[in-house]
Formats: structure tokens, C-alpha cells, sequence
């Protein structure tokens, strides 16, 4: 569902970012539906847990999983980038329900992230703090300030993921600015590293509550597809920030007729 | 764009196209032009200098700040540096970078940024750079230049390889009126007056320009003179030309495509208060954040038109 929302929303606006919403739409269903407590009636309810997308041009996968929760409804995912929208091009926190934070500009989420669960602690709240960044993204120095703040102030109760999917703008992560080896750069900031197929919805799951476990700062690297689930997108770096059109829109919705999302399911 | 300018100006362009090829121009020339840009080499169209001079050419990723003081080195061993980004995060992420390593040590770094203001379009306020010349324009010794279209882009950045110390290029995403005549010459800090008249001065850079000459030639259909200058370089800023044009006409608007605090507006009134005070009515974005929409829709919204030029012109001139 998260995935056709995503085609129909970015083909109807003429614009958007379908690579790397398709990659994370499993994380966004996994939360969304299976770790976030949240009540989408009471968007601003103190206790619920915090998620915050840090790779903002990913608000297509975003907003439908805040649809399909029922913080607004779905026909919004028509309007989106139209002026006047509640649903702009990133996400806006001003104008959007359920949004934590206005992003777009990348390197910044964690950081933010960082505060939000530093608050939980003053506050000795119960709720998590969770992020979702992009592979190209954590070339940003920012992120690894935020990574070391969160170790050093043992943020237990912050767990983030990063979308693995191995390609930027320019081209493949490692070709423009190899950021490797991910996982004992984490490591070495003094994060607990788990990796997970970002895809298996049951599998993550079930390394989220383990990552909520943990003494220290969690970060779960996602292995994910760029495109997934849509053939002529997989992997394809030309489709991480161009909206499908004609013909290409009802192949992408037939392709994603055919695939069972956990959605679907409940 | 306002109604009108398809017919005055059916040639359309984007000025950051006119850049990429500037640069591959030159990449031919000047073995000591270097090139970067922070994984966004196809919007900016860094992307064709880089697929013809892969060793002069140098992705930072996503990490602006480690751009612009990876030029600021290059620039210390002797190297032009033309490093490019969308505006926002030029200016803005990497902001203390540039006025500290960069504009302070004087170095010739030439940070040419594209996505420049609300016509970047849907992808809404975090991309839209509304402040840019403003962040630029504060820094001791820095030169701003704000091209008006294609063909000036293209001069501009053959002006400003050897032009000393660092420069700040602002560039767009959509294609703008191709409006610069053959042949027309850019000089950095020299106003150029397309139109003449002496009832009141609209002084623009950037897309404005087209519009304010579209809003002169409504403004003449009511028997009122406007001369129409572009001011594409804003920093330094051409005051004699201001002078006159406020001592002869006696009454300024001026028109951009970025926060009326800060920018051209702001510069214009600071450099005519102290020499030739006179009326002024600033069009620009009114202290306001975009938003996503249609690039001609969002100015529309936002009052960046020729209608509104054209009001705040005939206002003036009335109470004159
Ligand atoms: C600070 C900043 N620089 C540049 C951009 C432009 N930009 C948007 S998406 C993107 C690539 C992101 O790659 P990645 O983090 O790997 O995201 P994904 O592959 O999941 O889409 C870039 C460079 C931006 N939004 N913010
Ligand atoms: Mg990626």
C-alpha cells in the first residue's frame, strides 16, 4: 500500500523522489505499524514515540504511512507539492500531522533526533526516538557529531536506521564518497550496530526489539533495494528523484498489485 | 513568468545550463580551473566538466562544508576553484566555512550555486534559497553576481575565473527569458540600463529582470517612463549608477527573487539613503519561508510579478 501510495502520489505531482522512498517503505511499514505508539487523533499525545525521517526528500513513503495510520487522509497524497499543500516536497512540520520536525536538508536529522531523546530523559518519558537516514546521506560530517553526542550522553532510548541501499545522486556510494566500512564506523562512535535485510518486514522487527535493548544507542543498518518493487526502478540511479509518467505509472501499480505487502494483511 | 514574456522572449533557458557549458569552455582553456560539487553534479551541471576532465574534478558527497575548504585548499596551491551546490547549502550549511577559510584569507574560490530562490518549485522551502545573497553580500570582500539569463551566466563566469578573491555566482533551476541581446558585455560591479527613462528607477537582478522590463512596458502604456536597470552584480554594487538613476528619476523599486531583507532591495537602499535619498518600494519575498507549487504559480503567490513591480512603480510616481 505504502508503495502504491508512493507511485500514485509522485506521479500525480510530476515530481518526487520514488528511489528512496521505494527502498524505505518497509522500515516506514514496520514502524508504522508494528513499533511506533502513537495516536494519530492526538498527533501532539506527550507519551507517543518519536520517528523522524532525516532523509526528507523521502516524505512520499512518509506521508503514506501518516495516511494510512490516519493522521489525515489519503486523498492528500494527490495534492502533494501543490501550493497550498499540507504535504510539501519535505516534510514540514508546520503544516503536516505527524511530522516531528521539518527536514530536507540532509545531515541534520540526527542531530535533532539526539535532542528529542535527550528530552525523553529529562522528562524520564517511556517513549523511543527513532530515525531513518540515507547511506549517501551520513557522508555529512553532522551525523557523526550526532552519532558521538548520543554515545556520550548514552541515549538509550534512540535507535536509528540507515537506508542501505547503496546508491546517491551522483551515483553509487561508494564510487562518489565512500563512506565504508559503515558498520565499525558506528561501532566506533559507541553505537550498538545490528544489520538487517531491510525488506523482511518479521526480521526487522525483531531486530528493533533488540536494538531497544540495548545499554547505548542503536543503530540497524537496512540492507534495502533503491526502487524495490518496481523493476525499471531497482537499483537505478536515474530514478531517485524523477516522477513516472504514462505508461510507466500503471506498469509500476500492476507490478505492485502482484506483491503482498504486510499492510495488506492487517 | 508574467503574461507577455513567451511572445517578448520565446527563447527560454536556465542559467545553470549556460554554466555547465561555461565550464567546459573553459576546462578547455584554463589548465588551472578545478571543479567540484556536493553530490548534485547533474543539477548544477558540474556533471559535463566532470565527464570530460575526470582529474580536474572533485565530489565531495554529501558534505558541503568539506567542499568549500577542499577549494579553499585547491585555491592555496594555486588551483581556480568553481565549486557548486544548490544555493541553500552553499550559503547556508557551509556559510562560516566561506567567511572564515575562504573569504578571509581572499582566496579565489568561485562558489557558483544553482536552485537559487522560490523557482526551484515542488520540492519546496527547505531547497529554496530566499537568503543567499544576503548571507553572501555580509561578507567583507566577497563579490555576488545574480545573471539575469543564459547568455549573461556564460559571461559572467569567463568574467569572474580571474576576478580577485572569492565570488558568489547565484544561479536557477527553471528556464528563464533568454532577454541579454548578442554580443552584450558584462562588466562585474557595472549596472546595465535596458531601458531608459526618468519617472522612476526599477533596479532587479536575477528573473526580475524580465519582469520589470514587462512591467515598464505597461507602465509606458500609461504615459510613465520606467528605466530599467540590471543589477546583476550586487556586491560591489554600482552606486554611481544608483545615484543618477535616483537623482534623475526620483523614485526606486526594486525586484528579486529572494527576502526583501538582505538582498538587492536592502543593498540599493543602503547605497542611495547615503548618497541620493529618495522614495523606494521593495518587491521580494516578504519575510516569508516557500513553499512547493509551480515555479511561475509560487512567484505569482508570492508577488514576484510584473503586476506588482508595475503597482509599486505607478504608487510611487503618484505620490511624487
Ligand atoms: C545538505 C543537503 N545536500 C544535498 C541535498 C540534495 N540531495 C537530496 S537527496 C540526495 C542524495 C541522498 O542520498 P541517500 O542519502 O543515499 O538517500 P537515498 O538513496 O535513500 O535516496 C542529495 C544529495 C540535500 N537534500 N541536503
Ligand atoms: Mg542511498
Amino acid at each position: 500500500m505504502i508503495r502504491r501510495h508512493i507511485i500514485r502520489s509522485t506521479a500525480e505531482a510530476g515530481s518526487g523522489h520514488p528511489g528512496g522512498s521505494l527502498s524505505c517503505a518497509d522500515i516506514m511499514a514496520l514502524l508504522y505499524f508494528h513499533v511506533l505508539q502513537m495516536r494519530p487523533q492526538d498527533p501532539g499525545w506527550q507519551e507517543r514515540d518519536r520517528f523522524l525521517l532525516a532523509k526528507g526528500h523521502a516524505a512520499p513513503a512518509l506521508y503514506a504511512a501518516l495516511a494510512e495510520r490516519g493522521f489525515f487522509p489519503a486523498e492528500e497524497l494527490l495534492n502533494l507539492r501543490r501550493l497550498g499543500a499540507i504535504l510539501q516536497g519535505h516534510p514540514d512540520m508546520t503544516r503536516t500531522p505527524g511530522v516531528e520536525a521539518s527536514t530536507g536538508s540532509l545531515g541534520q536529522g540526527l542531530s535533532v533526533a539526539v535532542g528529542m531523546a535527550l528530552a525523553g530523559k529529562l522528562d524520564s518519558a517511556d517513549y523511543g526516538v527513532y530515525a531513518l537516514l540515507g547511506d549517501g546521506e551520513i557522508q555529512e560530517g553532522q551525523v557523526w557529531e550526532a552519532a558521538m553526542a548520543a554515545a556520550h550522553y548514552r541515549l538509550d532510548n534512540l535507535v536509528a536506521f540507515v537506508d542501505y541501499n547503496r546508491l546517491q545522486i551522483d551515483g553509487p556510494v561508494d564510487k562518489v564518497m565512500s563512506p565504508s566500512p559503515v558498520p565499525e564506523k558506528w561501532k566506533a562512535f559507541g553505537w550498538r550496530v545490528f544489520e538487517a535485510d531491510g525488506h523482511n518486514i518479521p526480521g526487522m522487527n525483531t531486530v528493533v526489539r533488540s536494538a531497544q535493548e540495548a545499554e547505548k544507542p542503536a543503530v540497524i543498518i537496512a540492507h534495502t533495494v533503491k526502487g524495490k518493487g518496481v523493476s525499471y526502478m531497482e537499483d537505478q540511479v536515474q530514478w531517485h528523484g524523477k516522477a513516472p509518467d504514462g505508461q510507466l505509472v500503471a506498469q509500476a501499480l500492476q507490478e505492485l498489485e502482484s506483491v503482498q505487502e504486510v499492510t495488506d494483511d492487517e | 513568468m508574467s503574461e507577455g514574456a513567451e511572445t517578448k522572449w520565446p527563447n527560454r533557458l536556465a542559467t545553470r545550463d549556460a554554466y555547465g557549458d561555461a565550464l567546459l569552455q573553459l576546462g578547455a582553456e584554463r589548465p588551472d580551473v578545478v571543479v567540484l560539487d556536493a553530490d548534485l553534479s547533474g543539477s548544477t551541471r558540474t556533471g559535463r566538466f566532470a565527464e570530460k576532465y575526470p582529474e580536474r574534478f572533485f565530489n565531495a558527497g554529501i558534505a558541503e562544508q568539506n567542499m568549500i575548504n577542499m577549494a579553499a585548499g585547491l585555491a592555496v596551491g594555486g588551483k581556480i576553484p568553481f565549486a557548486s551546490t544548490f544555493a541553500i547549502f552553499a550559503t547556508g550549511r557551509a556559510w562560516e566555512q566561506i567567511r572564515n577559510t575562504v573569504a578571509s584569507g581572499r582566496l579565489p574560490v568561485r562558489i557558483v550555486a544553482s536552485h537559487a530562490g522560490l523557482t526551484v518549485g515542488a520540492d519546496g522551502s527547505s531547497h529554496q534559497a530566499l537568503e543567499d545573497i544576503a548571507l553572501m553580500r555580509v561578507i567583507a570582500g566577497m563579490t555576488v553576481v545574480v545573471p539575469k539569463d543564459a547568455p549573461e551566466t556564460e559571461r559572467v563566469i569567463r568574467e569572474v575565473v580571474d576576478w580577485p578573491g572569492p565570488v558568489y555566482v547565484r544561479l536557477g533551476r527553471a528556464k528563464v527569458p533568454v532577454i541579454s541581446p548578442k554580443g552584450a558585455e558584462f562588466s562585474v560591479g557595472k549596472g546595465e540600463v535596458l531601458r531608459d527613462g526618468d519617472d522612476v528607477a526599477i533596479v532587479a537582478c536575477g528573473v526580475m529582470v524580465a519582469e520589470s522590463l514587462l512591467a515598464a512596458d505597461r507602465l509606458a502604456a500609461e504615459g510613465i517612463a520606467a528605466r530599467v536597470i540590471n543589477m546583476a552584480t550586487v556586491k560591489p554594487l554600482d552606486d554611481d549608477m544608483l545615484r543618477q538613476a535616483a537623482s534623475e528619476c526620483g523614485a526606486v523599486v526594486t525586484a528579486e527573487e529572494h527576502n526583501v531583507i538582505g538582498g538587492l532591495g536592502s543593498a540599493v537602499c543602503e547605497s542611495i539613503a547615503e548618497t541620493q535619498p529618495v522614495p523606494v518600494r521593495r518587491i521580494g519575498v516578504d519575510d516569508v519561508f516557500g513553499q512547493s507549487g509551480d515555479p511561475a504559480d509560487l512567484l505569482h503567490a508570492y508577488g514576484l510579478t510584473a503586476d506588482a513591480i508595475f503597482e509599486a512603480a505607478r504608487d510611487l510616481v503618484k505620490k511624487g
